[in-house]
């Protein structure tokens, strides 16, 4: 635990933590690897200081990456080249296949083609900004500055970014900033970048520098003698259980927004490596900030498996309402006169109208169905007071006016690829009738705590991309999740793991070693125990259980009597879990319902953190609001006396209480303001 | 709606398999393909029998992880209004009482792993045999030293929005993979960076290609009429032209 001062806890904490009951207060951490001096040199002085390896050496090491996103699949790539022995893990059938492939929108590059006064300080202060003063400082300047190379680094590449006649590469605004800084490659960025660093990885295979194993999952960490030092597998095709050991491992597994069962991440998408890494002492930090997107098509019914968002550009020219009246809910949407529509968004906020930022859209969207003016079909849903009751999710986001206004050529021209998708997922054709939309989970801005070295607590374990929580703070601005995968991928993580790398080789490890006997025995007891429950129940029932209970409780508005009854549902759920999940079929087989059963237990687990961490954030800050802490009028409130931290927390065992470490954070380049909409 | 589904079972790459019948009832026209399959399953499970096994991944068309032969079409174009993968095309495609089938994609190279799932590794070593402009990260110059006119740029997006989900090999008779490796071809040859390696490329891609088994392109066109993205079928015209070009070029030329 490198990183970890000896300080005690700080004493001035004198006010009682919300929620202190769930966990205790352990010493204050801080990040120990990002030098002194002026912002502008720390990384540059950082990679100065940084030890090297010799390239002769670095054949001798082996490195293991989990995940082939843009964060895993771009160091895989680059630490190959660099002349590692890398070996390159992922769930899917082919790298290719990672769910960065499926971000729309942009990615964000301080390059300044627009000449409209963008640098590499205005993109640091933006992204800060977008996180409510939340992440850390130095981290972010550092995106902010290798930004640039990641656009030179994809075009040379080959990835079509958008271009104008000229040739010259074409830019966007985005997600409300007053710069022109993303790129995009029409609404297919984040495949075109995949594609990019993927072709980059299988080159290195070729080159026999990355070793490649799809079909595998991560389901455990080796810590050996205080170093992360290997994983285990299963192979998802034959079942079977295997080692795996390196001087260092990288994880690079994406978010976790699946815990809500409904999100926008693809099926697969898990916490199970990142959380068997935080059970094996790696610090989780800020479990509770999850990115609630607007603009998603609503849910149909309880069927329903995934959520598909729309790009949030949508809101520049649709207008969004509900009807005034509850009983014209089920009308048709054109027959509702314009005096009967409560176009909400321009009513509370004339000077950002449909504008506002993503967390007040969706939170005064939800609010709009909670009074009962919700359209489209009613959902069920267990209600605070336990009952079923049917509810209308969805709220209109209509485009007569545009259409009007510039004709539906002038429409198509600018949407007519989401109106597309949205005709096909709903039949509905939008031209006609007023598209429904409804907030949905996106991205996890937490993950495990990591250093400015990209390193968790754990020496030997760096976490790369969404996997860790470290540059979007309590929100993350569009179209910097691409930015930061390839950033950490590319830039970051090759420059800072040999410092660590420096000091290896370590001991060779094989299968009789302790914590390898420990972590080999772990994984199959519970394998063997989940097939061996036989109960009644399906994995994907309890999984949806645990999506209602986060989100009813754990998503947009938050209690603390909410979240004290959250844990105890979970806690209930999980005893039920164990008790009564059925999962067919044995260990030695292609069985996609072990392979979902392990992951559900995790995101139990997971969930309960993530409760406890918002029950003693009593604050609205980000995307989250805390009804016990709004301005007089209604609007989010954040308290930097009390909160201006990273809450890192501390595994101590299944349902005992954890451990919270806070890591200060310090703004001494950007000044603290309160964000105001109105 | 009520559905009966016909669907491959095959416990795995060396067992027989066979279609064996099953109803699906409380189908809703809004219903994903996929979350009607995921229905059939929750109910298998609560009656302990095995679930069909079927790959899928982001349910949103992009991944390429999902892929099945939907009444003798690859991801159901047939009963499709418009090119789709298998997870976005929705149960109001299908009439209420309908007789559905359901295959894996059928070609030898693509050996059937369980059910529906299928092997698809063999892409993955077609894109290795040169499927990539050679460019450590650190080396490249600033992303405006080379511009692309506009046509050039579009027609090497157009290519590159290939999801490598396999449907254009399930529809060939041939088995041919020829639109994958097209694909890839023409997105990289219109671009400046990709000149360098692009005559030795598509040498080494087209044996690997047919290393791994798959058959030659003949001309009939059903791979561009299943793929999900529209790949141009005219990307095969310009891999053959570049193949050409590259018997009078020594490699590396």
């Amino acid at each position: 635990m490198t990183t970890t001062t000896e300080k005690p806890a700080p004493t001035k904490a004198a006010k009682p933590l919300p929620g202190a009951d769930f966990f205790t207060v352990g010493a204050d951490i801080k990040d120990t690897k990002a030098p002194s001096g002026p912002i502008e040199q720390k990384w540059s002085k950082r990679k100065f200081e940084a030890k090297l390896v010799n390239p002769a050496n670095r054949r001798k090491l082996t490195v293991i990456i989990v995940g082939t996103g843009l964060a895993g699949g771009a160091a895989a790539a680059s630490l190959g080249e660099a002349g590692y022995n890398v070996l390159n893990f992922c769930y899917q059938d082919s790298p290719r296949r990672a769910h960065s492939i499926a971000a729309q929108g942009g990615i964000n590059a301080a390059k300044n083609y627009r000449n409209d006064n963008d640098s590499t300080h205005r993109l640091f202060y933006d992204t800060v900004k977008g996180g409510d003063y939340r992440a850390r400082e130095t981290n972010v300047y550092r995106l902010a500055e290798v930004s640039a190379n990641i656009i030179d680094q994809c075009v040379a590449q080959g990835v079509p970014f958008a271009r104008e006649y000229g040739g010259l590469l074409d830019n966007r605004s985005f997600g409300g900033v007053q710069v022109q800084r993303t790129f995009y490659a029409r609404g297919q960025t984040g495949q075109q970048l995949l594609i990019g660093a993927y072709q980059a990885l299988e080159r290195q295979v070729a080159a026999g520098t990355v070793k490649m194993h799809t079909r595998h999952e991560m389901l455990e960490l080796i810590v050996a003698d205080g170093r992360a030092r290997g994983i285990v597998t299963r192979d998802m095709v034959t079942g079977q259980i295997q080692s795996w050991f390196a001087d260092a491992v990288v994880l690079a597994t994406g978010g976790y927004g699946n815990v809500f069962f409904l999100s926008t991440n693809a099926m697969g998408c898990n916490v199970t490596a990142d959380w068997r890494a935080h059970r094996k002492g790696a610090y989780f930090g800020n479990p509770c900030y999850t990115q609630i997107h607007p603009t998603c098509i609503p849910v149909h019914g309880e069927t329903q498996s995934k959520l598909t968002l729309m790009s949030e550009s949508l809101r520049n020219d649709g207008r969004i309402w509900v009807p005034k009246r509850a009983e014209d809910c089920d009308k048709d949407p054109r027959q509702i006169a314009e005096a009967d529509r409560d176009y909400y968004l321009e009513r509370i906020y004339p000077a950002f109208g449909n504008l506002v930022p993503r967390d007040i859209a969706s939170r005064q969207a939800k609010n709009m169905c909670d009074e009962g003016r919700g359209v489209g079909p009613a959902v069920k849903e267990i209600g605070e007071d336990g009952q079923e009751r049917q509810v209308r999710r969805g709220v209109y986001l209509d485009f007569a006016d545009a259409i009007s206004r510039l004709g539906k050529d002038g429409v198509a021209a600018r949407y007519g690829n989401l109106f597309d998708m949205y005709a096909q997922i709903t039949g509905e054709d939008p031209y006609e009738t007023p598209m429904r939309i409804y907030p949905a989970v996106h991205y996890t801005m937490g993950g495990l705590w990591v250093d400015y070295d990209l390193s968790s607590n754990v020496p030997g374990l760096y976490v790369t991309g969404e996997a860790n929580f470290s540059d979007h703070g309590a929100n993350r601005l569009g179209a910097s999740a691409l930015m930061q995968g390839l950033a950490d991928g590319y830039f970051v993580l090759p420059n800072t793991i040999n410092d660590y790398l420096a000091g290896a080789p370590f001991d060779k490890l094989d299968d009789t070693h302790p914590a390898a006997v420990e972590a080999l025995a772990s994984v199959k007891d519970r394998i063997d125990k989940l097939l061996a429950v036989n109960g009644t129940r399906t994995v994907d029932s309890f999984h949806k259980e645990l999506g209602h209970i986060m989100w009813e409780y754990c998503g947009m508005e938050r209690t603390e009597a909410g979240l004290i009854k959250a844990i105890g549902l979970i806690r209930k759920l999980r005893e039920e879990f164990w008790r009564d999940v059925k999962v067919t079929g044995v260990n030695e087989d292609f069985n996609q319902t072990l392979e979902r059963a392990g992951r559900v237990v995790d995101f139990m687990e997971l969930g309960e953190l993530m409760c406890v961490d918002a029950l003693h954030r009593r604050e609205s800050c980000g995307g989250h609001f805390r009804a016990e802490s709004q301005t007089e009028d209604g609007e989010a409130l954040r308290h930097d006396d009390e909160f201006l931290y990273v809450a890192a927390w501390e595994y101590t065992g299944t349902a005992q209480a954890p451990v919270l470490h806070k890591e200060p954070l310090e703004y001494n380049f950007i000044e603290l303001k309160q964000r105001s909409y109105k | 709606m009520n559905i009966t589904l016909r669907v491959w079972r095959q416990a795995n790459a060396s067992a027989e398999g066979r279609m064996v019948t099953y109803q699906v009832r409380d189908v809703s026209p809004d219903m994903s393909f996929l979350e009607m399959l995921d229905l059939l399953n929750e109910d298998l499970t609560v009656k302990g029998e095995e679930p069909v096994a079927f790959d899928h991944d982001c349910r949103e068309g992009i991944c390429g992880m999902c892929g099945v032969v939907i009444n003798g079409t690859a991801h159901g174009r047939g009963d499709s209004p418009v090119p789709t993968t298998t997870c976005q095309l929705h149960m109001r495609s299908f009439e209420d009482g309908a007789t559905i089938d359901v295959e894996p994609w059928r070609a030898g190279p693509f050996p059937v792993i369980k059910d529906l799932a299928v092997d698809r590794s063999a892409f993955d070593r077609i894109i290795q045999a040169g499927g990539f402009i050679s460019a450590n990260t650190g080396a490249a110059p600033d992303a405006h030293a080379a511009p692309v006119g506009k046509l050039k740029a579009d027609r090497a997006f157009d290519a590159a929005t290939c999801i490598g989900c396999g449907a254009c090999v399930a529809a060939c008779p041939n088995s041919s993979a020829m639109l994958f490796t097209a694909a890839k071809i023409t997105h990289l040859a219109m671009l400046p960076q990709g000149q360098p390696e692009r005559f030795l490329r598509v040498k080494s891609m087209l044996a690997q290609h047919d290393e791994e088994g798959f058959g030659g392109c003949t001309n009939i066109g059903e791979c561009a009429e299943v793929c999900p993205k529209q790949i141009p079928f005219d990307t095969i015209s310009q891999l053959n032209r570049d193949l050409i070009s590259s018997l009078f070029k020594k490699d590396g030329k």
